[in-house]
């Protein structure tokens, strides 16, 4: 095991704008807005950034190729720009690059941004991924199922499987999953900036329109537009810029195989990419009992199936007892994990390539006390879990921060 | 010299019944008359050269690929007016490229014109056997009386001279330019001369005029066959032929008007189908096409018939049904109303370079099997998916679609684009191994469960309507048999 990043990198400033159906906002007032809360709450100036990070999955929504939108809407001055792409992993890939960068001592001040412009493309759920779906590449458009939007499916049949192989009813499991969904509703309305802001009950759930069996509407995440972004230095410049910065302790990354999709070993009741990450940020955050450890979590739940196999990938529940946990209200904002305390991506929203850094940002402000009316009392660790494509087809980023 | 005839055969006919109700209830203000029955109709993602591929399949099975020479294709309802489809189902059905392929087009009676052409082909020598397939699902133009008549179907044949089960004894053909059906290149719609002229001068004229010229050439009287089929445009005309014949009601099959339809090219082929599931050995049973004049040919029954696994399918597929009880549905279906399938329906620009480099993945559902550690995977692999082997270029073709599975895991997805929502979809684990995401036709939302036995079938997944591109894939379906 190598000896990793932690407590190499402080996160010293951060922005995120309101998420949303923003139809009046374009990428481009998103990344300003975004940037200029970021570089405010870091009290620097633009000049000092000497390199930058931009997330975004999809180029075809009027956002673009390549880091130039990033560089030109900033009038950033001449230094490196990327883009990084890695499906909904995006936006933790851009922190990633940028904390590497000042890990290595190639930068002191780095940017990374992260911003999606969904409701622009003019009909519900994600843009088409057109000719290069996923990582099947060309050909998948031809091979794979509903090649415009596999997602929710792909999700729906992990569900199914859960509920296979631990004997839950259909009625059942979808009562589970319900309540994670009614969980994040309510630290939705506590949070000015989120694109969802309503309370709803378990009968809700059951009832709403189906998306893909056997999830409804309220098993899914908003599809949003927004902005969010970070300021990372080196460790030990952090303190001279603010009393609280925030440390980064872990981040990894797991891209699956190709195993969980062409291989019968799948067993399709969890998501192995988070598993890994999580053990490999485990490792390199020195957690040896997540359950005791973590104070608080944002994790990909883009359904709420996501988000219950994802309590047992992270080893907060054991294998099959997310349920016990749930109805135990173990991750209600009074829990003993509160998960999902600025709504998720279930009511906070899901801008793609914003969404990982808009979880580090819930995090950075409850390691302060800022998060207001939903703040965690004495958090030390958070952790965020950021998963991109499907599955048995996945990116994911496991990221843990403390003071 | 050995007998040439068939040595194998089976029938396809899809899930989907419109009961002839549903069309008069929808229709009958236009006045078309309301007749008994119901007919088979495709599903929305079958063409005639998926059906053909369906029972190509079947007629296949026990049968290696490699002794294959030849593969005819007969319809009148082509997906492409210039890019041959009977290389297309060659591909499908994974046969040799080094066969002859060909298209018989433009007639109702192209498809015993096809029985007929490979029977010469291997009696000529240098081909052992040819497949033919026939296949239809012409259209007709809402409120017609066509409407009423019109069904779709496919059957094939395997013409060869070993295991031949029914020897081509003779034929008799008449051809005019009879003008009751036609299409230009533009019309979607079968255009129709009145009925009671292609009734009574058509039907009513060739069918007796072909089965007589054929009896008299061969000195045969009505008698001495032992089944006759020939085409049905109604029931009651059907009878009348068969009695200006001399034909005993027991020597005539069914038409199977009321279960499936006229379905054109295909129908002859499938009452051939048909009387080869209930014939026993030394029968002479006779088939006739329709069409441009008509065509006969005389088989004789021998004792290989018994060792047909294949036999009964058409009471199986009959069977194995479902109403289509929405007749706007069947409209949406076969493109005759522009319903909304929303922005996300789009289909995005068809790379052909890819979709001919791939043609064996895509069309013939071919994957890879490690030789190192037997793991089959689909898509082919050149590093080996088996976490314990990684094997580099070990990889040997393997193919899938004449594989069975079961159903991993599935889904139906209200938000998909699809022209029949739901769209069905499910993780398919293949017995003897590997796994892949298909598709779910011909079935329902509620008969989906885990560990569901499924079997490959050919569909066309999508159109790419801005650049005339049908897109062809594998989709899973319950296994029924």
């Amino acid at each position: 095991m190598p000896e990793g990043i932690k407590n190499k990198v402080a996160i010293i400033g951060m922005g995120c704008t309101k998420f949303g159906e923003l139809w009046d906002k374009s990428p481009e007032d998103l990344m300003v807005d975004a940037f200029k809360e970021a570089i405010e709450d870091a009290g620097i100036e633009k000049k000092d950034i000497q390199a930058a990070w931009q997330g975004n999955q999809f180029t075809e929504v009027n956002i673009g190729h390549s880091a130039l939108p990033l560089a030109t809407t900033l009038k950033l001055p001449y230094i490196p720009v990327t883009r990084v792409e890695n499906l909904c992993a995006s936006g933790t890939e851009a922190i990633r690059a940028a904390c590497y960068a000042v890990a290595s001592g190639a930068c002191d001040i780095a940017l990374a941004l992260g911003v999606e412009k969904v409701k622009d493309i003019g009909f519900g759920g994600l843009p088409r991924n057109n000719e290069d779906l996923m990582v099947l590449g060309t050909r998948g458009r031809v091979i794979f199922p509903n090649w415009v939007n596999p997602n929710p499916g792909m999700f729906a049949m992990m569900a199914i499987r859960y509920f296979d192989r631990y004997g839950l009813s259909i009625e059942e499991g979808k009562e589970a999953l319900a309540k994670i969904s009614v969980k994040s509703h309510h630290n939705g309305t506590l949070n000015p900036r989120a694109h969802l802001r309503r309370e709803i009950t378990v009968e809700d759930v059951l009832n709403a329109p189906m998306i893909a069996v056997p999830l409804g509407l309220f098993d899914s995440c908003g599809v949003s537009d927004g902005a969010a972004a970070a300021i990372v230095v080196r460790a030990d410049m952090a303190k001279s810029f603010r009393p609280d910065p925030v440390y980064v302790k872990a981040l990894q990354v797991a891209a699956d195989s190709g195993e969980s999709l062409l291989y019968t070993d799948y067993d399709y009741t969890h998501v192995e990419t988070t598993n890994r990450a999580a053990i490999k940020a485990y490792q390199e955050a020195g957690v040896k009992n997540p359950r005791e450890e973590i104070s608080m979590m944002e994790v990909h739940d883009c359904f709420s199936i996501t988000e219950m196999v994802t309590y047992e990938d992270l080893m907060i529940s054991p294998r099959g007892k997310a349920k016990e946990d749930i109805d135990a209200g173990f991750f209600e904002l009074d829990g003993k994990i509160p998960c999902q305390p600025d709504g998720g991506l279930k009511c906070f929203g899901h801008p793609i390539g914003a969404s990982g850094l808009r979880m580090i940002y819930e995090m950075y402000k409850q390691l302060q006390g800022k998060a207001e009316k939903r703040q965690i009392k004495n958090p030390k660790l958070g952790l965020t879990h950021n998963l991109g494509g499907q599955p048995p087809l996945s990116v994911c980023s496991v990221c843990i921060l403390g003071l | 010299m050995a007998e040439i005839g068939i040595s194998d055969y089976s029938i396809y006919i899809p899930r989907y019944r419109l009961s002839r109700k549903t069309v008069s209830a929808a229709m009958g203000w236009l006045g078309p008359m309301a007749l008994p029955g119901e007919k088979a109709v495709a599903n929305h993602d079958e063409d005639s050269l998926t059906m053909a591929v369906a029972a190509g399949t079947d007629c296949l099975n026990g049968t290696g690929r490699a002794e294959i020479d030849g593969l005819y294709f007969a319809s009148t309802t082509f997906p492409y007016r210039e890019r041959q489809s009977a290389a297309i189902i060659a591909t499908a059905l994974d046969l040799s490229p080094n066969i002859r392929t060909a298209d018989f087009a433009d007639s109702l009676k192209a498809g015993t014109g096809a029985v007929l052409s490979a029977f010469d082909s291997v009696k000529a020598g240098g081909v052992r056997n040819i497949l033919v397939c026939g296949s239809d699902y012409r259209l007709a133009r809402p409120g017609s009386p066509q409407e009423m008549v019109f069904g779709d179907g496919a059957a094939a044949f395997l013409l060869g001279s070993s295991g031949v089960i029914a020897s081509l004894e003779g034929s008799y053909s008449a051809s005019y330019d009879f003008p009751d059906y036609r299409r230009s290149e533009d019309d979607k719609f079968v255009r129709t001369a009145e009925d009671r002229f292609i009734r009574e001068e058509g039907y009513g004229r060739f069918i007796p005029e072909i089965i007589s010229g054929l009896l008299k050439k061969y000195k045969l009287e009505a008698k001495d066959v032992t089944k006759v089929a020939y085409p049905c445009l109604n029931l009651r005309q059907h009878a009348t032929i068969a009695k200006r014949l001399g034909l005993q009601p027991e020597q005539v099959q069914e038409p199977l008007f009321a279960a499936i339809g006229e379905a054109g090219v295909a129908s002859p082929l499938m009452l051939l189908a048909a009387m080869l599931d209930e014939a026993k050995p030394g029968d002479k049973i006779l088939i006739v096409s329709y069409g441009n004049g008509a065509e006969a040919l005389l088989l004789k029954v021998t004792g290989e018939i018994e060792k047909i696994k294949n036999r009964g399918r058409l009471k199986k597929q009959l069977a194995y049904k479902r109403e289509l009880t929405s007749y706007e549905k069947y409209l949406a279906f076969r493109d005759m109303i522009p319903v909304e399938v929303g922005v996300g329906g789009e289909v995005a620009p068809t790379q052909l370079p890819l979709t001919w480099r791939e043609r064996k993945v895509i069309l013939a559902l071919y994957g890879s099997k490690c030789q190192h550690c037997g793991t089959p995977q689909y898509p082919p692999q050149r590093v080996c998916v088996n976490p314990a082997c990684g094997a580099i270029d070990e990889m040997e073709e393997y193919r899938f679609s004449d594989k069975r599975g079961v159903l991993f895991s599935y889904t139906a997805d209200y938000v998909a684009s699809s022209i029949d929502p739901p769209l069905l979809f499910g993780m398919v684990d293949f017995d003897g191994g590997g796994r892949f995401v298909f598709e779910l036709t011909d079935c329902d939302r509620d008969m989906l469960k885990v560990g569901m036995p499924v079997k490959m079938s050919f569909r066309r997944k999508y159109t790419d309507e801005p650049r005339g591109i049908h897109g062809y894939f594998w989709k899973a379906i319950p296994v029924v048999d």
